[in-house]
């Protein structure tokens, strides 16, 4: 069995496995039951200033029949004492010694207020402090928050005061609502912050009532903007993950991964793009804490398939796979295979190839059925029938021998090779 | 959801079940009915009483994945069901042409045809000879596929179109072919096919030899009950649908044991293949090539004495014949005898109308566009092709309706 056992910035942790601070770790009771069932982490529900929460608060997106696709909260920080949160901290802390207990802060922005809290987070045991730049809706309306993390000054600013008073691991959680995740992301690094995490949820209005006409999550009527997280947030999280893992100045700060983690294989994508651990929210909200169980089993068979010892070997892997657009391989030829003995004969693939793409598949009627054939010549191996395709394995995408070596775009432009011949487009159309 | 559908071609109504289904996906529930219904005006009763796995579900390409099709008939009731049988109308008749057709018989070919014309602003009236509408679709049906409420209330729906029907009228009795022909511009002709005529067995006027198709209509009006089968031995004559819904609904009476006795062998049997594992499954006995001989009792049938037969050579049809062996009569032990050996053609009732040309087996001879030989007349259902599924009597009357529309407006 590998060893899923993790050290971000000093914080020690059994697995990577986090809970997000979010509802599910808003006691000392659900984080206690989360470390019986087997998480490694907890970031304790962001504590400040108690606030007072609307009560409708959630709202999702379903896709298909699969709850949840998308979730979205206007809830905020805790709205429980301040005093209660310490003493559950310490409670919880001095019964899972060996937990890492991370504890999310916010107050308002003056460097008094964050001595204070930090203080007594530390006091009360926390392994380490997890700064909230992130919560998108209410908070930031008062200046916390996303207002924050959408600022590198103010950002690097408060990292700078907490760490004057902090002993432990300071790590700094940033809002995916900005046009680029990078400069906040140094300016958390340039004020000595020991990790990110990252994303937060991204502003969203999930839905509108079509009989009512008010937005979801409704409260007498009307909503708020609030953070969108589940599954469909994960591809934007991989990316500003990978782009901070990327950069060069801050990509050696140790990263917490959140969006979208539902699953073993999503923990691994996560990984694989730098992060040290992750964190989950929704889906422990849909599933409960169980889903860890499949999650320490799965990562951990994936990694003994992979002749890893310890899930750190599996760290920042693809990293280097991620590059500028300008560096991709010209001369990379691809051309769909359709599998004719598995092929059901529903046309998917030539309605969409023909409709949405490169016109590069032919159909015709054959029996019942409809008989479907790559157009060689025109096909630009974009994928899209691959995609389409309801069984699994039966459109595959082959690689073609070329007569070129491999050139990228900028190469290409200084006329420093060659380039294959490119697919033509079948269909011309003409002015009658 | 395929680009060339095969279900559509699969079904004789040709319903664009892609375009409903993604109706239904798009939470369009009422949008999916109209696809249906403009396709097939009795696509609700369809829904429930078609044969889906030999038709829509059987193209199905995902019967190739993992032989389980799109449930077509499923999502075409879940459509279909709360329009029908909740009456909401989403058609109306069409502008008034001042034609007017009349359609003999109150069945899916003629219902069909009615309500189809009634949409393009012909006046259409069905003479029914029953006290109810709908003929085998209200009758004929086992209960578990069609219930007879909703066959009913199917009808209420198209008379909310503008159908109207006269129940209790016999055409050639309460009202002649003449005066039909005189008093209208069009006559479509869906009168079905007639009863189950005697086998000429000795024996077979014994108290407890019945007649399929009525005790299947006695079961769905509850005039027959399972104390007349419990505990039974029941034995079913013939091979079709018909004998092997009879049969099926012995069991449900609570016969102890229901046995089809069939001339020919399993793979001659006209019924459904699935049909009749479902009722293998559900403890329906069948005896090949066993022919009827003789029904034996006193006062009340006690057995079933058969004979054996044995294949013959092919006959004109390419089936092969069936010819008695030697050898003793068998003999099984009955409380009741079905007949179920096919309905006879309504040779009486059709033979009133001059120049209407009927084939050998008293069918009605129509063309591409269902007129038959006699002018002015079309006709469709189950006396023109023998004896098939609703689909098809639907598919037959709506036809005829464009082409008589199409004829009343040259």
């Amino acid at each position: 069995m590998a060893d899923l056992a993790v050290d971000i910035g000093g914080i020690k942790s059994p697995n990577p496995f986090w809970l997000a601070s979010a509802p599910p770790t808003n006691t000392g009771d659900q984080v206690a039951r989360a470390f019986d069932a087997g998480w490694g982490g907890a970031v304790w529900k962001t504590i400040g200033e108690p606030v007072e929460n609307t009560f409708s608060r959630y709202s999702s997106v379903d896709l298909d029949g699969k709850r949840m696709m998308g979730f979205n909260n206007i809830e905020l920080i805790t709205d429980r004492p301040l005093a209660t949160n310490l003493a559950e901290i310490e409670a919880v802390k001095s019964r899972y010694p060996d937990n890492a207990l991370v504890v999310s802060l916010m107050v308002e922005s003056s460097q008094e207020a964050w001595h204070r809290i930090v203080r007594q987070a530390e006091d009360a045991g926390a392994d380490g402090l997890e700064l909230n730049f992130g919560c998108p809706h209410g908070m930031s309306e008062r200046g916390m928050g996303a207002a924050i993390g959408q600022v590198p000054e103010y950002c690097q600013n408060i990292v700078v005061w907490v760490k004057e008073v902090a002993t432990k691991p300071v790590l700094v959680k940033l809002t995916p609502n900005v046009a680029d995740i990078v400069p906040p992301a140094r300016a958390a690094k340039a004020g000595g912050a020991d990790g990110i995490s990252l994303i937060n949820t991204i502003n969203s209005v999930t839905g509108v009532d079509l009989d009512t006409f008010a937005p979801r999550p409704t409260v007498a009527g009307e909503s708020s903007h609030g953070g969108y997280c589940g599954p469909a947030v994960k591809p934007i999280a991989l990316h500003m993950l990978s782009a901070i893992a990327r950069d060069a100045e801050a990509g050696d700060v140790p990263l917490s991964g959140i969006g979208g983690v539902a699953t073993w294989q999503d923990a691994a994508e996560f990984i694989l793009l730098g992060a040290t651990t992750v964190q989950v929210c929704t889906a422990v909200m849909h599933w409960g804490y169980r889903i860890v169980e499949g999650m320490i089993d799965g990562l951990s068979g994936y990694l003994d398939s992979k002749g890893m010892a310890s899930v750190n070997e599996l760290r920042g892997k693809s990293v280097d796979r991620l590059k500028k657009w300008e560096n991709l391989d010209l001369n990379y030829v691809i051309k769909a295979k359709v599998d004719q003995e598995a092929c059901i004969g529903c046309g998917l693939c030539y309605i969409a190839c023909n409709d949405g793409a490169h016109q590069a598949i032919g159909a015709e009627r054959n029996g019942d059925r409809t008989k479907v054939w790559i157009i060689e010549d025109a096909c630009v191996g974009c994928n899209l029938c691959s995609l389409v395709c309801p069984v699994s394995g039966c459109i595959t995408m082959e690689q073609r021998d070329t007569d070129h070596d491999s050139i990228n775009w900028i190469e290409y432009g200084e006329g420093k090779g060659t380039i294959e011949p490119r697919p033509k487009h079948g269909v011309t159309i003409t002015a009658d | 959801m395929c680009w060339d559908a095969p279900c559509i071609r699969a079904c004789p109504t040709a319903i664009d079940v892609p375009g409903f289904i993604k109706r239904i996906a798009h939470r369009d529930d009422l949008g999916a009915a109209r696809v249906i219904l403009e396709a097939n005006i009795l696509g609700d009763s369809c829904a429930h009483a078609c044969p889906t796995s030999v038709l829509c579900e059987g193209a199905c390409v995902y019967n190739d994945v993992d032989g389980r099709p799109v449930p077509i008939g499923k999502l075409q009731a879940y459509a279909t069901d709360p329009v029908v049988q909740g009456g909401i109308q989403l058609f109306e008749a069409g502008p008034a042409t001042g034609k007017r057709v009349a359609v003999v018989g109150g069945g899916p070919a003629g219902l069909s045809c009615a309500a189809e014309l009634t949409k393009r602003g012909h006046e259409a009236i069905v003479f029914d000879g029953a006290a109810e509408p709908g003929g085998l679709n209200t009758n004929g049906i086992a209960e578990y596929k069609l219930e007879r409420t909703a066959a009913l209330g199917e009808i209420e729906w198209l008379k909310s179109l503008g159908v109207t029907i006269r129940h209790n009228t016999v055409v050639g009795d309460d009202v002649t072919f003449d005066e039909l022909l005189d008093g209208f511009d069009a006559l479509f002709i869906g009168a079905g096919l007639g009863d189950i005529p005697l086998l000429g067995l000795p024996g077979e006027e014994l108290a407890g030899v019945l007649d399929a198709l009525q005790l299947i209509a006695d079961a769905k009006t509850r005039s027959i009950t399972t104390d007349e089968f419990a505990g039974k031995h029941v034995i079913v004559l013939g091979g079709g649908n018909t004998a092997i819904d009879a049969a099926r609904l012995a069991v449900r009476l609570g016969a102890e044991e229901t046995t089809v006795v069939y001339r020919r062998g399993s793979e001659e049997m006209p019924g459904y293949a699935h049909e009749a594992a479902e009722a293998r499954r559900e403890g329906v006995a069948f005896r090949f090539w066993s022919a009827p001989h003789s029904v034996v009792g006193d006062g009340r049938v006690m057995t079933m004495r058969c004979t054996r037969t044995e294949p013959g050579d092919p006959g004109p049809d390419g089936r092969r014949s069936v010819v008695t062996s030697d050898g003793p009569p068998i003999d099984i032990s009955a409380d009741v005898v079905v007949r179920a050996t096919g309905q006879a053609p309504r040779r009486s009732m059709l033979g009133e109308l001059s120049d209407l040309e009927l084939d050998s087996r008293g069918r009605v001879v129509v063309d591409d566009e269902h007129r038959t030989t006699q002018p002015g007349v079309w006709a469709g259902g189950d006396c023109v092709n023998g004896g098939k599924e609703v689909v098809n009597a639907v598919a037959a009357g709506m036809a005829a309706a464009r082409s008589i529309d199409a004829e009343l407006r040259r």
